[in-house]
């Protein structure tokens, strides 16, 4: 006769480790769908208590524009939502350099404080996460 | 980290972001339409040529003989199948795809 643990082992060593995980978004916000999606993914990755960062990149850098207004588009303006990443402790957002200088926009453009990154600071932090995922 | 890239250097500025942000010692694996970045006498040959000198620059070889590039590939650049692709995955600590 065998015995049963009549559950699932979890393997808390795995369990406890934190993981680097950053959000790259290279979409501009209404176009497509990509960033409101990252974002509720952001939010989502929130509850799981890892080192998440944002990384914008190309016209991800339009996701943070000051001033979007979409009632004529009759979508929802998802860009307050940046501002609230902060009460989910979400705090290490940093944009492009280049993104940004080559649409004519600065960080004053910008809705919430960032940090902006050369090409290479960039390209250093992208190859340290654990987990890159792409909207 | 391995860098993945699937459309066509034409339709999207996506391959020169990648080239932009990938550092010495990478791999970029070209997929899909990617795969067109590889062929020579074109004007997105210049900038993966330029990275060869510093990253590893792979082709999925069923995409590229899908579209009849075989003929046209830079030097330099390594076809991989399949079996490959996943090598590259597991080989590396981390994948940024250039979607």
């Amino acid at each position: 006769m065998t015995e049963s643990t009549g559950g699932i082992e979890v393997e808390e060593e795995t369990a406890g480790r934190v993981k680097k995980f950053m959000f790259v978004n290279r979409k501009a916000p209404y176009g497509t769908i990509y960033a409101l999606e990252g974002l509720e993914v952001v939010l989502i990755s929130a509850a799981f208590d890892q080192d998440v960062s944002l990384a914008f990149v190309d016209d991800g850098v339009y996701e943070l524009v000051k001033g979007q207004a979409t009632k004529g588009i009759d979508v929802k303006n998802f860009s307050p939502t940046y501002r609230a990443l902060e009460g989910y402790d979400i705090e290490k957002l940093y944009v492009d350099a280049e993104s940004l200088k080559a649409r004519g926009l600065t960080e004053e453009n910008l809705i919430v404080p960032v940090e902006v990154l050369s090409n290479e600071e960039m390209a250093d932090l992208m190859a340290a996460q654990d987990v890159v995922i792409s909207f | 980290m391995l860098h993945i890239v699937n459309k066509s250097p034409y339709q999207t500025r996506n391959l020169e972001s990648c080239l932009r942000l990938a550092k010495a010692g990478s791999a970029i694996l070209l997929i899909e339409d990617g795969v067109y970045a590889a062929t020579r006498d074109n004007i997105a040959a210049a900038g993966v040529k330029a990275a060869l000198g510093s990253v590893s620059v792979y082709a999925l070889s069923p995409d590229v003989e899908a579209r009849g590039v075989n003929n046209l590939l830079l030097d330099g650049v390594k076809l991989v199948d399949y079996g490959g692709f996943v090598d590259l995955v597991a080989e590396h600590a981390n994948t940024q795809s250039w979607l």
